[in-house]
């Protein structure tokens, strides 16, 4: 019987209270705690690291040639007579249709979906109707563009058939945000407008609307930065390598930073130039894109109510 | 002084403008409800397009042959045969070089703010972070194939100017974003409570996120993997320009290689007159494509509503 109790006492003391056995996988514990902490951190700065470095590889290759000359010039196939004019020019006009197609669109479903459908089947129905279309690859909505817009429509490789392809793909952003946005708005600003005797319509306009505009906006400047950096949907509907002319109009041929970008990009095993002519018109649209997104931050900022 | 108004016509007037009030009252409903089905109709045409041309496609070429046969030939003059095996592989392959990159980088990225940086550096690093995700691809495109593959070629001599290794690793930087931001959403929903519990028992923080943190927010985990695999299947900028156009039938990366996407590419700037099997055959790639990033969306949507653990 005390043989046995003191048996137990030992194996009590070597499994449990072995402060040597401790403190040694204590240390081990911690130090492997510590390793892993800085190889998180090195896996974290490596996201960093690369952005950096696709930066100066651009600015490097690119800096060099940009000039008024290379902004104001046309297409050319002679490296050092071509400019992007045509692109710009191009991008400006897809911003033209995407911005308003999207705003009525998007803010109009926004506002069905938050105001007046009833909660149920058919709300919830286009609620993941949008999300699974938010997933959908964009070179697939390009096929849909070929094939609408471009064939059936017979509106060929224009603004208006890239315009129209591009709105369809961003629309999720828009819709999204604008959800939010309305969602956002307090209750209590509504049924102060009823209670005036303003009816549901008269209240979404002059009320719910004027609110959520900061969101709206942001959602709509994040949706047309999305489009103008988009490429595959406008390869997919056919724009071709060499569009010299201006577009002028909504129905003309037209070509876009991205699909400039690709083309000299391809092209480069062909023509040196055509590499740093790639990186200086990724560097423009990457300062485009920056501004936008400026834009976007700040109206998000400086319009945003709490209520 | 100016001319009297009569009241008659004050009480005609304010009628008329609230018949045409409760008029535009009932008919905005409507409208609002015409411009919210064109997301409707968008799917609606986008399976359908797809559905018919890919059917059209299926009367002239075996169904079995396009999911068995390893030849593709589309452009062939002399004996076109269609397969959708190297397109496949190629995606395949592709994808996972992505995301053997981006998931270790991402979640360990994920980790390392939501657990271990301090509120200053996380407000500092994240949106650095997430400028590599508005980053159009193209960009990437051009970086993989100016920057990256030649990098590469001094490592590894064998490696082609256009193959699957160099625009697998950029998609996969495109991509750590995503996998980031979303795991990071994820594991801080844990609550602190739990951590502070089992640091209380003496666990480390890294037995923390091991044993707590990552188990309590895997559901949010996979599922920005499952959302990364998408998006690499569907990305296509990137792999029509460092990736190159062949179609064989192979499984070594440092070879070129052709994804569904930039098979779609090709087709559609390239020779194909609609009408050909050739353009046929672009609907039916398309087609499995959809399908594809459909049902990842879908699964990834499933198992972040499924089995979360509220708490």
């Amino acid at each position: 019987m005390k043989e046995f109790a003191l048996k137990s006492e030992e194996k009590f003391h070597s499994h449990y209270l072995n402060i040597e056995k401790v403190n040694k996988r204590m240390t081990t514990r911690l130090f492997i705690n510590n390793f892993v902490k800085y190889l998180f951190l090195a896996s974290t700065m490596f996201g960093l690291i690369v952005l950096a470095f696709l930066i100066y590889t651009i600015l490097r290759d690119g800096l060099g040639w940009i000039n008024m000359d290379f902004l104001t010039n046309r297409l050319s196939t002679l490296p050092e007579r071509a400019g992007i004019a045509g692109a710009v020019v191009g991008t400006l006009w897809l911003m033209f249709v995407v911005g308003p197609v999207t705003m009525v669109l998007g803010i109009g479903t926004a506002i069905y979906l938050e105001e007046y459908a009833k909660r149920g089947r058919f709300h919830s129905f286009i609620q993941t109707n949008i999300t699974n279309l938010a997933g959908v690859p964009s070179i697939v909505f390009g096929l849909l563009g070929l094939t609408i817009f471009v064939r059936m429509f017979g509106f060929g490789p224009s603004i208006i058939a890239g315009g129209l392809t591009m709105s369809l793909l961003v629309l999720p952003i828009v819709v999204v945000a604008s959800q939010e946005a309305i969602r956002s708005v307090p209750q209590f600003l509504r049924e102060a407008s009823y209670g005036m005797g303003a009816t549901k319509w008269q209240t979404i306009r002059n009320i719910v609307l004027p609110a959520s505009m900061a969101g709206i906006l942001t959602g709509v400047i994040l949706a047309l930065s999305r489009a103008i950096g988009e490429t595959a949907p406008l390869v997919a509907i056919g724009i071709p390598a060499l569009i010299i002319p201006i577009p002028s109009s909504i129905t003309d041929n037209f070509t876009v930073l991205p699909m400039q970008i690709y083309y000299w990009t391809i092209d480069s095993v062909l023509v040196d130039e055509y590499a740093s002519m790639a990186a200086a018109t990724i560097i423009v649209l990457l300062i485009v894109l920056f501004l936008m997104n400026s834009v976007a931050i700040i109206i998000r900022n400086k319009f945003k109510k709490r209520y | 002084m100016g001319k009297t108004v009569s009241v008659k016509d004050l009480i005609r007037n304010k009628d008329k403008k609230n018949k045409l009030m409760l008029k535009a009252e009932r008919t905005i409903p409507f409208i609002l409800f015409a411009l919210a089905s064109i997301s409707i109709l968008t799917t609606v045409g986008i399976v359908s397009t797809l559905l018919y041309e890919t059917f059209l496609f299926f009367r002239e070429v075996s169904i079995i042959e396009f999911f068995t046969n390893t030849n593709m030939k589309p452009l062939s003059r002399v004996e076109p045969s269609f397969s959708i095996l190297p397109l496949l592989t190629g995606t395949i392959l592709i994808s996972l070089v992505a995301m053997l990159v981006a998931i270790p980088i991402g979640l360990t990225t994920a980790i390392y703010l939501s657990e271990y940086a301090s509120e200053s550096v996380r407000k500092a690093v994240k949106p650095i972070i997430e400028v590599l995700a508005g980053i159009p691809t193209i960009v990437y495109g051009f970086f993989a194939f100016t920057f990256v593959t030649p990098i590469l070629r001094e490592f590894i001599p064998a490696l082609q100017s256009t193959n699957a290794l160099s625009p697998g690793i950029v998609m996969g930087i495109m991509i750590i974003p995503l996998v980031a931001s979303l795991s990071e959403d994820a594991m801080n929903s844990v609550p602190k409570a739990m951590r502070e519990g089992a640091l209380a028992l003496g666990a480390t923080k890294l037995e923390v996120t091991l044993r707590v943190v990552i188990p309590a927010a895997i559901s949010g985990i996979i599922a920005s993997f499952v959302l990364g695999i998408s998006r690499a299947i569907g990305e296509t900028m990137i792999v029509t320009i460092a990736s190159g156009s062949s179609k064989n039938f192979t499984f070594d990366i440092t070879q070129s290689m052709q994804t569904m996407t930039a098979y779609i590419v090709e087709v559609t700037s390239g020779d194909a007159g609609a009408g050909t099997t050739a353009y046929y055959s672009l609907y039916a790639v398309a087609f499995a494509l959809f399908i594809f990033t459909l049902l990842m969306n879908m699964f990834a949507g499933h198992i972040s509503r499924k089995y979360r653990e509220a708490y």
